[in-house]
Order: C-alpha cells, then structure tokens, then sequence
C-alpha cells in the first residue's frame, strides 16, 4: 500500500503572473477561485479582481471591465470574464462582444452557484427568498447590514426585506462557522433560514473548460 | 437647556424654512420636515405650493445626488420616508383645496421581482406633481395589470424591474394590451436601474425614464400631447 504524502512543499500555491488565461472576476469571487485553481492545481489562469462593492453600483462594472481588458489584451493568450449581468441590464455582453471576450453565463452569481437551470427552475419558490453565497455571509455584516444603512438606521429594515420570507444560504463550502453566521444574519433581518449546499456549481465547470 | 445645534425654525423667513426642508429632506430628518411643513401651512401656504417648493424640490435634489452617486440607496430611503412623512401631512388638505390633477398613473414591479423602492419612489414623486397613483406592488403578473387598467382606466401604465432575468416581463404586457388593441390607449412608461433607452423602444414602450424626476417630465410631457391630439381631433 502506498501513501500519498503531500507535504507543505508540495501544496500548489496559486501565484499571479504565470498564466496566460486572464481571468477578469468580481472580487466576490475571488477565495472561491484561487480555491478552485489551488485544489486543482491549475497553471494556465492568472486572477484580475474587480472591487466586490460594486455590487451595489453596477454602472461602474462595465467600464473597469473594459479598462482590464484593453489593458490584457495581446498580454495574454485569451481572456474570460467571471461575473454574471450582475444588473447591468445587457450592457456587460454588448461590451464583450464587442471585445471578443467571453463570460461565464448567468444573471448573477446565486445562479451560476447553483446552476442556471436549477436555479431558474425553483424561481417561482424563491421569490421572496434572499441567497447569502458564502462572500455574503462572511461578508453579510459590512455588506448588507452596513451598505444598506441597517446599522445607522435599523428603522428602514421593512422598507429593504418586507417582502421577504426567508434567508437561503446556498453554501459554496461546508463551514460552520459560516453557516452559523448565515443564520445569524436571518435573525437579524427577522426571515425564516434554509440551508443548501450547491458547492462551486458552474464557476467550477466553466473554469475547468478553459484551464 | 441648552439647544446648541438645533434650529428654531420658526425664527427662519419663508425663504430661509424652504431651504431648510430642502437641507432636512437630504438629511433623511423626517420630525423636523413635518414640522416645517406644519409651520409652512400656518403662514397660509396652500398645501400645493408647500407640496411642490418644499417637497418635491427638496426630493429633486435628492435624486440629483443620487444619479451622481453622492448620496446612496440608505440616504435616498430616508429622505424618501420624510417626504412621505410631509405628504401625508398634506394629502386630506390637498383633497379638500383642489390642487392640480394632471392625469391618472397605474405603477407596479413585474412578476418575478419584488423590488420596490424605485418605483415607490416614483409613485410618490408622480403623485408630488399633482398625478393620481395606483400602486399595484410586486410581482405582478399581466392579469394584475390588466385587472387595475380596467378598474382604474390610467392615463399610465407604469412597470419597474431591477433584474435582468424580469425585464423582458415588460414585453409581456405590453403585446398582451396590443393583441387586446389596447396599446395606444395607455402611455407605457418603463423604469429600473438595468434598463435603457434601446430596450424600452424594443419592448414597445413609450419611454424609458432614468429617474424619478424624469419620469415626472416624461409624464407630464406625454399628458400634453394627448390634450393637444384631443383638442385637435375636438
Ligand atoms: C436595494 C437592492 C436590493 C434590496 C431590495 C429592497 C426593496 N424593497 O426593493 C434587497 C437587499 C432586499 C435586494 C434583494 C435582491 N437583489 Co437587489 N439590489 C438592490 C440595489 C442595491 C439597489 C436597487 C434600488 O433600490 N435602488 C434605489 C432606487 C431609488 O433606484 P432604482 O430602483 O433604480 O429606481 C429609480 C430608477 O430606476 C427609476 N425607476 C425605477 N422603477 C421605475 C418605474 C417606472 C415606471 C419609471 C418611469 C421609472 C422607474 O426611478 C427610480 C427612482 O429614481 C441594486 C443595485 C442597483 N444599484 O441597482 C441591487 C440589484 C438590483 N439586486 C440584485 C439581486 C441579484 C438581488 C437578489 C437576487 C440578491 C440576493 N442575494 O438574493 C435579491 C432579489 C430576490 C428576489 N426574489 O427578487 C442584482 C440584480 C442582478 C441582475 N442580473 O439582474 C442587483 C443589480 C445587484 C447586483 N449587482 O447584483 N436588492
């Protein structure tokens, strides 16, 4: 019987300008892809992220992206985009048409996690549902409760989730911690709380097709 | 007591108290805009002219600030909440003293997305500018919005959607009310942060509107152009 022995030195480290994929990614994204790229010991991909706040202001997303691209381009030998319309209304995929650059299909992260068919087919049972991915609940605190304006005005919190039923955490790795965070959050926002583990889903397929 | 930092705001003149709600709108302080505009209304002010020089002035440079990304999300919910504070102050009054009706609005999210505060927000700033408003809310589905255009018989049908995977919903109604041949009855005004001017002309729509203060312009616009087509065809 052989043992596989990985030592320290043996772990695969993901270091930045090696590669001649670009990927050009929401900030959001990026433990998940370095993880991605260090679990499977990707060479081919270096990691251009783009600030995760954005999410808030989505006009500014498409005219960063423009600037990444314009400044990659001849650098390497192709170029992917990791960021769903993220809202910007169509105006991302007009830009990447018109530059030739491809992106992972969707209309947001929570679908592409996922995955797009899914995700759409459960849409109707999800109307009133808010997805926390793990960024978020990590995240949830500076982002949702402090970006929104919770924390300095708490009396707004109908206003923002009045409409809405429940948090579903839809977990791209299992971690307690997070999930405990996640919970909290539901509580804090006064929504019921729905756990599902949809791993990587198709960031992981579209990432293994271009390594 | 000491009032260090607070604001007497009867010592101001009429001049000086409009800004100062224009300032308090901004700053999301909903006591201090009700009560100006209680102080307003005791200097004989009619309910109008409070309505529209404090108010929806106030809401107007809001709004400004928000296209030019100075103020965000949180501060535009709070101002929103004094004007509404302030409006419900003057709504009976409004009744009562027979301010201007420019027309008649019917204004609700698409099915499948329960965002609101941008159409909330039109709602009231249409009906700041002297509109009727019907809103219908969330996730409507087309027969929500033929069920209200019957009922109500808007001049305009107003849609909002914030999510590029509920957008399209727009063209739903609006071929439903053209194999229905209603369409050219209603202006069909379309709203949300991920639109444009290309997809309303693609959905059939009238107008594509930015903002709220747009959307009053807009409306107001296309109001007139259907009493000139009406006095002409008289
Ligand atoms: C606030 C917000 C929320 C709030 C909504 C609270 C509420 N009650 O509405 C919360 C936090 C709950 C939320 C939830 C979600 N959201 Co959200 N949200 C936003 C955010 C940050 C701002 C929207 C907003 O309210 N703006 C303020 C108002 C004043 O502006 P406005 O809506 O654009 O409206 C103005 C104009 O557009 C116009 N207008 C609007 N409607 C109309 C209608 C007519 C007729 C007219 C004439 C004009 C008009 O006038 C308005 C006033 O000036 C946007 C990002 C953005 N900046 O757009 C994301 C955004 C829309 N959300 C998004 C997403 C993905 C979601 C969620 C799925 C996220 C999740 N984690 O689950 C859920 C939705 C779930 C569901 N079942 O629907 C995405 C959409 C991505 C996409 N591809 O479409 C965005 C773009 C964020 C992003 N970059 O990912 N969201």
């Amino acid at each position: 019987m052989t043992f596989v022995n990985v030592k320290p030195s043996e772990e695969f480290e993901f270091l930045n300008g090696q590669g001649h994929v670009l990927l050009i990614a929401c900030g959001a994204l990026a433990r998940e892809i370095v993880d991605l790229i260090e679990t499977n010991r990707w060479t081919a991909f270096d990691v251009a992220c783009l600030p995760a706040k954005w999410h808030n202001t989505p006009q500014f997303i498409v005219p960063a992206i423009r600037d990444k691209i314009r400044e990659a381009k001849g650098k390497y030998k192709s170029i992917f985009v990791l960021y769903g319309d993220c809202g910007t209304g169509g105006l991302l995929d007009k830009l990447l048409e018109e530059e030739g650059v491809e992106r992972i299909p969707g209309p947001h992260c929570y679908a592409f996690f996922s995955g797009n068919d899914a995700f759409k087919r459960r849409e109707d049972e999800d109307m009133t549902s808010f997805f926390l991915t793990d960024y978020l609940a990590r995240h949830f605190d500076k982002l949702i409760w402090a970006g929104m304006g919770l924390d300095r005005h708490p009396e707004l919190l109908p206003m923002y989730f009045g409409n809405y039923r429940k948090i579903v955490y839809i977990a791209q790795t299992r971690d307690e911690e997070l999930a405990k965070r996640a919970m909290a959050a539901a509580r804090r926002l006064g929504l019921d709380y729905e756990y599902r583990f949809v791993g990587y889903g198709e960031l992981a397929d579209e990432m293994k097709s271009r390594a | 007591m000491s009032d260090e930092g607070e604001l007497d705001l009867r010592s101001l003149n009429d001049e000086e108290l409009t800004q100062q709600v224009h300032d308090d709108l901004y700053d999301g302080l909903k006591e201090e805009v009700e009560e100006a505009v209680h102080i307003l209304l005791e200097r004989g002010w009619t309910p109008y002219k409070v309505l529209t020089e404090a108010l929806v002035e106030g809401m107007r440079i809001v709004g400004i600030d928000f296209r030019d990304g100075i103020l965000f999300v949180p501060e535009v919910l709070l101002a929103a909440n004094s004007m509404k504070a302030g409006m419900a102050i003057l709504r009976p009054l409004l009744a009562e003293t027979g301010a201007p009706r420019l027309g008649k609005m019917v204004i609700g999210t698409v099915k499948g997305d329960i965002h609101d505060i941008g159409k909330n927000l039109v709602a009231m700033m249409m009906e700041g500018a002297g509109f009727e408003v019907i809103n219908i809310g969330i996730n409507n589905p087309v027969e929500k919005y033929l069920d209200a255009i019957a009922e109500h018989q808007p001049d305009i049908l107003g849609m909002s959607a914030l999510l590029t995977t509920t957008m399209p919903y727009m063209k739903v109604v609006i071929d439903t009310l053209k194999e229905k041949g209603m369409r050219d009855d209603y202006i069909v005004l379309v709203g949300g942060a991920p639109l444009n001017e290309e997809f309303a002309k693609a959905v059939g729509a009238d107008a594509y509107c930015r903002d709220a203060a747009v959307a009053v312009e807009t409306a107001k616009d296309f109001m007139k152009r259907k009493h000139n087509l009406l006095a002409a065809s008289a």
